[in-house]
């Protein structure tokens, strides 16, 4: 049973949604997703125990031995995304809940679930898979699945929004065929492992070049790498609550982590990062986009746009460390995909709870008014998740930020240490607009009962953000199992 | 032991403070339990303290090597005890406050201030820089809802202006500092003798030095001051408690702190030769401002910024007699500013005044308020038989013993602008005639609390010796 642990990992949630849709029943249909939630956190706790125990998991899918059949292949780093998103997915199910039967008509509701199971599967095929073209197929199983998971948004504009992340998704995972479809002509092979070994002697070759810069935009795309984000903020502010949580804390992670694993394991590391100015490139985009679009958040009335905002600012610091290619670096970068992970998820899923008791659709800095007040849980969990945000000490911001400040200084990039120390300055000004608005703006005279979101939700929301400071301290989860993956990665760039 | 009960009573207490908001009696009495628990808790560790020992705590590690650990040195131990012992009097004092001024969200306040004093604590006891990092930031966030608690648009600016200054210094400059240090010692524990002793020379040396001095925001260096007066928009006894001891003071301690156990006194004294320029500059010019300001606590803020900058002054000679000194003006000065902040908040509530120019004959209505406002104001300027007298001596015999004349002449000068900024308010309250209408004293638990630290400023003259042990044994 153990040794399909890799093949379940994915294919739960892949028969929930075919299965939520048979049964046309909302109740079976969060039942089932919880289920299978709670199930894949459990998956993937228990793969990285083993691969932190006995090294890399190599499963032959269908007993096709690799490479030619797909191969799912479990190491430090896709252990950790893997335990990284279906810790989100199993905070965002039991909150969906409420959060579903609020903002989506009934017909559909079981629709939503079955979306939700396929994203999920979809986002834990691409960091378990070992296979090119497979990755591609879960993809674009995530992607279409968030697509519709953010048209299913309230507010006339989440249609347009959904269409305008589909034809820039699209185009980003067309890219990315391209670029596998330009390997797959030079080496004939689609298994990463394989693919590396051959790429050693062609790196170089023109087609190869074309590979990588194909497979860089285009994941560029997905992951909304400055300035190729024009997607995000949009899609964030208009899908539904769980949606957004549940996209802003997984799905540009994952996407992260498919160019980690290219960069690091599949192309020739020396050749990208000696021949090709890679490190400058992305350490140029990076900061360029911790300053550009902290600055931009700092501006905006909505208030999940300015948290989306945020989070094009916060992928900055996520690739950050692929521009300073060294542990430390490295380990922030990775590090960040949980932590981040965990401080926007409890920011919308929060957020959510607002946007339900406020009956609007959008979450404007009025709406916050007085919000210390009026839900003063929901107003603490926003603080703490806001300070994690910041990157302030105790918190799983700081942790993220003391490892790249490190990993700048070691290779002797100052400027970039001023950079990370602007950027959270700048994110100060962004959180306390929101602080400010929840606890010295007085509340308007008819919304100033004290209503709590309901237990559901608030209870999903406060753990996460109670993780922001878990992980702020207690680092054993969120830096061992990162500093793993860096150190894996770099060892591949030797 | 009794280290984690001391960070952990105030933390309790602002959470049974917060349960009990519906009774105000209980609620008070809780916050003076804790703060004479508190005080006892800290006072039973100073025996060990002067013995030699270092009661230690240490929790899990955040990175490798870098865990939260608590180490209690003679300088923290003073420290503490300040903190916590002023807690008990401030509490005294707020209760007449808040309940003379009518002010609302009284349980919030009371919390909060819990919440600060842990937090001052845990910065005294940080046995490493990334603790006392940790605790730095988290006094800078609970003290935010103490300076805005009035709620209106002077609040709000007002905490801006302190948040964003005291933040942004250390985030931009104390956190690089910080990792630079990790980067090239290889530890960030405080360590006697110091870390970075040969590992950084030449400019790297001064410039690190700047980024501690610009980077610990709280010791108000010039031109990161003005968040100081910005504070003042909180109510007085925040003033008094955060804004002349525990959050101010934990600004100084940390930079005596960094300079002897990061740097060490054996530090090339090249790299420290540009501060006392600066420190020079804050003590004059914030005098001169203080000179010219006729609003009360704003002329007291500025006399705050000042008289930090004794302190920086002090440590940045590295000699050993002015470290002593620099020790014993964080504990001088606090009693002498809480007794001023104090007597200005009684004025406040017994008369309604706020500007120095309204003063006039109040000294006739008030005895008990203005004689300590005297003693505490003595203390300011230096002279016997006040606290203030001590500390001075051994800041000038350290820079005597440093061989450093702008130092001295920078405390001479100092001295008469002290005198000229205090003196003219007490020949006003006691020997100009009174005009409005007629009032008596404060509550009394203001003035007993406001008596209490005129008693301690004088005290801490003639009884100088626990502050002068504690202080000795660092340098």
């Amino acid at each position: 049973m153990l040794e399909h642990l890799p093949a379940l990992q994915v294919v739960l949630p892949l028969v929930a949604a075919p299965l939520i849709v048979l049964a046309r029943s909302t109740r079976f249909a969060w039942l089932a997703t919880t289920v299978v939630s709670y199930a894949c956190l459990v998956c993937a706790a228990l793969l990285a125990s083993r691969v932190a125990d006995g090294g890399a998991i190599s499963y032959a899918l269908g007993n096709w031995p690799p490479p030619w059949g797909i191969e799912y292949r479990v190491d430090a780093l896709s252990a950790f995304v893997l335990v990284a998103v279906s810790l989100t997915a199993s905070f965002v199910a039991p909150y969906a809940q409420r959060s579903i039967a609020a903002e989506i008509e009934p017909d559909r509701q079981y629709l939503m679930y079955a979306m939700y199971c396929l994203c999920l599967a979809g986002l834990l095929g691409m960091a378990i898979t070992g296979d090119a073209f497979n990755l591609f197929v879960f993809l674009e199983i995530s992607s279409l699945a968030s697509y519709v998971l953010i048209a299913l948004g309230r507010r006339r504009q989440a249609l347009f929004a959904a269409y305008q992340y589909m034809l820039l998704g699209t185009v980003g995972a067309t890219f990315y065929v391209i670029g596998v479809g330009l390997l797959y002509l030079v080496t004939g092979t689609l298994n990463f492992a394989d693919l590396a070994e051959r790429l050693r002697m062609v790196q170089d070759l023109r087609p190869v070049l074309a590979a990588l810069a194909f497979i860089t935009v285009g994941m560029g795309l997905k992951f909304a790498l400055f300035p190729l984000h024009q997607w995000l903020p949009n899609a964030y502010a208009f899908a539904p609550s769980m949606a957004t949580a549940f996209l802003a804390a997984t799905a540009t992670k994952v996407s992260v982590y498919v160019l980690l694993r290219y960069y690091f394991t599949v192309f020739d590391p020396a050749a990208l990062f000696e021949r090709l100015p890679t490190r400058e490139i992305f350490l140029l985009l990076s900061v360029a986009a911790m300053v550009v679009a902290s600055l931009a958040a700092v501006y905006q009335r909505d208030v999940k746009r300015l948290f989306a905002w945020s989070s094009v600012a916060q992928v900055g610091y996520i690739t950050l460390g692929i521009g300073l290619e060294n542990q430390a670096g490295l380990t922030g970068s990775i590090t960040h995909l949980l932590n981040h992970g965990v401080t926007k998820g409890a920011i919308f899923l929060l957020l959510g709870g607002v946007a339900l008791r406020a009956g609007a659709g959008a979450v404007t800095m009025e709406t916050l008014a007085g919000l210390g007040r009026r839900m003063p849980l929901t107003a603490l969990g926003l603080v703490v998740a806001g300070l994690s945000l910041i990157g302030l000490p105790g918190t799983a911001g700081f942790v993220t930020k003391w490892y790249l400040i490190v990993g700048a200084l070691e290779r002797g990039a100052w400027w970039v240490v001023a950079a990370i120390a602007a950027s959270s300055l700048i994110a100060v000004a962004y959180v306390w607009r929101v602080v400010e608005a929840a606890y010295l703006r007085e509340a308007p005279a008819p919304a100033a009962a004290r209503r709590e979101a309901p237990a559901g939700m608030l209870a999903a929301g406060l753990a996460m953000a109670g993780l922001c400071v878990y992980f702020g301290f207690f680092t054993s989860i969120n830096v061992e199992g990162a500093h793993a993956a860096a150190a894996l990665l770099l060892r591949g760039a030797q | 032991m009794i280290v984690a009960l001391c960070l952990l009573l105030p933390v309790a207490a602002a959470a049974w403070l917060a349960l009990c908001h519906r009774r105000p009696n209980l609620r008070e009495a809780v916050s003076l339990a804790a703060a004479a628990g508190l005080f006892a808790c800290v006072a039973s560790l100073s025996g060990e303290v002067l013995r030699g020992g270092r009661p230690a705590l240490v929790l899990g590690e955040i990175f490798p090597g870098l865990p939260v650990a608590f180490v209690l040195e003679p300088l923290g131990l003073m420290f503490a005890l300040i903190a916590s012992g002023l807690w008990f009097v401030s509490i005294v004092y707020s209760i007449g406050y808040l309940r003379g001024n009518g002010e609302r969200h009284q349980t919030r306040f009371f919390a909060c201030f819990a919440l600060a004093i842990a937090a001052a604590i845990g910065v005294a006891f940080a046995g490493n820089l990334l603790t006392l990092y940790l605790f730095y930031e988290a006094l800078t966030l609970v003290t935010w809802p103490l300076v805005t608690h009035h709620g209106d648009d002077a609040a709000r600016r007002g905490g801006r202006v302190y948040l964003g200054l005291l933040v942004a210094s250390s985030m931009l400059f104390l956190l690089p500092a910080m990792a630079i240090t990790w980067w090239l010692g290889g530890t960030l524990d405080f360590t006697p003798g110091g870390i970075l002793g040969g590992k950084v020379s030449g400019g790297a040396a001064a410039g690190l030095v700047a980024l501690y001095a610009f980077g610990i925001g709280k010791a108000a260096l010039m031109p990161l001051h003005r968040w100081l007066p910005a504070a003042m928009v909180a109510p007085t006894p925040v003033s008094a408690l955060l804004h002349a001891v525990a959050v101010v003071k934990a600004g100084v301690f940390s930079i005596v702190k960094v300079v002897v156990y990061v740097f060490g006194l054996d530090f090339e004294p090249a790299a420290f030769a540009w501060l006392p320029w600066v420190a020079g500059f804050t003590i004059l010019a914030a005098s001169v401002v203080a000179l010219r300001a006729d609003n009360l606590k704003r002329r007291l803020a500025y006399s705050t910024v000042s008289q930090l900058s004794y302190v920086v002054l002090a440590a940045a000679l590295l000699a050993p007699l002015s470290i002593v000194g620099a020790a014993l003006h964080i504990a001088a000065h606090a009693v002498g500013k809480i007794t001023l902040f104090f007597a200005a908040g009684a004025v406040y509530t017994a008369a309604r005044k706020t500007l120095v120019s309204e003063l006039d004959g109040l000294g006739r209505r008030m005895p008990w308020t203005f004689a300590a406002f005297g003693i505490g104001a003595l203390s300011m300027i230096g002279l016997p038989p006040a606290a203030g007298f001590v500390s001075k001596w051994f800041m000038v015999s350290g820079a005597i013993e440093a061989q450093h004349w702008m130092a001295l002449a920078v405390i001479a000068a100092s001295t008469l602008l002290n005198a000229g900024y205090f003196l003219p308010i007490v020949y006003r309250a006691f020997f100009r005639p009174a005009g409005g209408e007629m009032h008596g004293e404060a509550p009394w638990t203001m003035v007993a609390a406001l008596v209490f630290t005129a008693a301690l400023t004088v005290a801490m003259f003639f009884w100088a010796d626990l502050p002068l042990a504690l202080a000795r044994s660092l340098a």
